[in-house]
């Protein structure tokens, strides 16, 4: 499939000199949930700007559907639709009118049946005719992905949206994207949390400090950096490693009564077999043995931290 | 050009305009009925006529000026500063629109708000005294001219302003004494020499003039000249926001 966003080269230097984005370069696909993981300051929310058009580009290009954002704005900005990071709504405005609003000012004809099914959809519908500022924290950001939604999207950027939502509604929020991406629209999400790239993007980008460290499938991602490890309790505490041991650089933990050996799970041969031989051998009792995938979010802090 | 969204931004500011109609109206509804009760009527009637009219009438174009000027400043300023002011501005500046539909959506809104309540003043003023419109077509192009460049005017204050003080530091400190002193309450045939020198520097003169003219056929500057300064300064402030938008002055990042 062709790829509806693609960022080149792009750079954005602040007034100040900061130089916020250095020379990234990303293709989105049509259809895919992608996550942009990144720390604080990293550059996610310049670069939605960006391709939205709230912050002039400093050079590179990005095209939305084929079309620049700069020369064509009016073709590409109509395909995109954006839940800021921060929740700003009109307070007095009502519910049902703030959509309508988006809506018009897309330039989209008045289409109040499809408006029912989104604010349905977001379970907004019962607070249609109150003032904004009477929602919860967590309606307001609903209403948010609404506007966005209004003028029937087919790139959705979502910076943050799950950042002060409790458990339920992160949920709720994973669901709504599933939803959308069912309808094919195209999701792009900045994040701090892993838990939510790995449970609902396709693809990962990890970006630090203004540079995108890379771009992977997430299944992909997680095998390739994925190291296993192999928990070992043991029956009676070891003082220590014993020699015959050592080439498989075992941890021990304080107590003595268990070890870790960490292995690589797209290497040739694990070496579990050879090493439960080996402690056989040497004397060790074991107790029990766990196996467990070290997580994106490991994963995620040794990139950011070898790149600094 | 995008009309849903000049339309949908039109409607959106006209809301806020009728959610607090009442508020909106009857302020300057008041503050000038309390200029007819104590100009008019109060010291009106120990004025002689001035130009061959009753004091009374005299000033009504002035004190419709006077609201007209700021109305139109404050509602465009308002209107662009408070979303931007709260963050909503990113929506507009996302959508498919240029910038010549955003200011007309939004000045043409503010334009519209004091050309409402500049008429209902103007029926106000038929209450307190007896009026005669001469060149009725002249009054309300007059009325739109100033609205649509004072709203522009606003607009560009709104998008200049960082806080509400400064928002208000124009219309206070600039467009009042301005308006008290472009001859909205005198003739500045009535002012010494130099004053009356100095006074054509003041834009507002202009605009009380041309207005004025319309009403009783004749003014302090020929109505040609009135009509030329307002296009002028109609001219700059479209020039102006033209800039704005394309450095993205306190607009982009
Ligand atoms: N208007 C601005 N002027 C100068 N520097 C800015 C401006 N906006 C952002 N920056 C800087 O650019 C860098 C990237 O900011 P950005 O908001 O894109 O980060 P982010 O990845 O979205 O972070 P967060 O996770 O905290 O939202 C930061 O160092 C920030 O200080
Ligand atoms: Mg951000």
């Amino acid at each position: 499939m062709p790829d509806i966003v693609t960022v080149t080269d792009l750079r954005k230097t602040f007034d100040g000199g900061f130089e916020a984005l250095k020379g990234v370069t990303l293709n989105i696909r049509e259809g895919e949930v992608l996550a942009l993981l990144g720390p604080n300051g990293a550059g996610k929310t310049t670069l939605i700007s960006a391709v939205c058009g709230l912050t002039s580009i400093t050079s590179g290009t990005i095209t939305v559907g084929g079309h620049d954002v700069v020369r064509d704005f009016r073709e590409s900005r109509r395909l995109i639709g954006l839940v800021p990071q921060e929740i700003t709504l009109e307070p007095f405005e009502k519910v049902l009118n703030a959509v309508r609003f988006s809506r018009g000012l897309f330039g989209r004809p008045a289409n109040d049946a499809y408006l029912e099914k989104l604010l349905k959809q977001l379970s907004l519908w019962d607070k249609k005719d109150g003032p904004t500022k009477e929602l919860s924290g967590g309606m307001k950001r609903r209403v948010l992905i609404a506007k966005a939604l209004a003028h029937e999207p087919r790139v959705l950027f979502l910076d943050e949206p799950t950042a002060g939502v409790d458990v339920e509604l992160r949920k709720e929020m994973w669901d709504v994207v599933r939803e959308l991406k069912e309808d094919g629209v195209t999701i792009i999400l900045t994040t701090h949390y892993i838990e939510e790239a790995e449970e609902i993007a396709d693809r990962v980008g990890v970006i630090a400090k203004g540079e995108l460290l890379l771009v992977e499938e997430k299944d992909a991602l997680m095998a390739r950096m994925g190291k296993k490890e192999l928990k070992i309790e043991l029956q009676d505490p070891c003082e220590a490693i014993p020699p015959s041991l050592a080439s498989y650089e075992l941890e021990r933990s304080a107590d003595g009564f268990n070890l870790t050996y960490t292995y690589d799970t797209k290497g040739e041969r694990t070496g579990i077999t050879a090493l439960l031989n080996d402690m056989a051998k040497s004397g060790l009792v074991l107790k029990d043995i766990q196996t467990s995938q070290s997580s994106l979010e490991e994963i995620f802090v040794d990139l950011v931290r070898s790149e600094t | 050009m995008n009309y849903r969204a000049i339309y949908a931004i039109y409607r959106f500011e006209m809301m806020r305009f009728f959610r607090t109609l009442a508020q909106s109206v009857i302020s300057p509804v008041l503050s000038t009925s309390l200029y007819f009760i104590v100009f008019g009527a109060a010291i009106g009637s120990r004025i002689q006529e001035v130009d061959g009219v009753s004091y009374g009438a005299f000033i009504v174009p002035g004190l419709i000026m006077l609201s007209l000027l700021t109305q139109s400043l404050t509602n465009a300023a308002f209107g662009i500063y408070f979303p931007k002011f709260i963050g909503t501005i990113y929506e507009v500046l996302s959508a498919p629109i240029g910038h010549f539909e955003i200011v007309i959506g939004y000045v043409g809104a503010a334009a519209t708000k004091s050309m409402v309540i500049g008429l209902i003043i103007l029926a106000t003023a038929f209450a307190f005294v007896d009026l005669k419109i001469e060149h009725p077509f002249w009054m309300i192009a007059f009325l739109v001219l100033t609205c649509l460049s004072f709203a522009l005017f606003g607009f560009i204050i709104g998008i200049w302003a960082k806080s509400f003080d400064q928002l208000n530091l124009v219309p206070m400190l600039v467009v009042t004494p301005l308006v008290f002193l472009g001859g909205s309450f005198y003739s500045i045939s009535m002012l010494p020499e130099f004053w009356q020198k100095v006074t054509l520097f003041n834009p507002v003169v202009y605009l009380v003039s041309g207005f004025r003219w319309s009403f009783f056929g004749h003014a302090d500057v020929g109505v040609g000249i009135s009509l030329a300064m307002i296009v002028v300064f109609l001219i700059v402030c479209l020039l102006v926001i033209g800039w704005i938008f394309r450095t993205g002055y306190r607009l982009k990042t």
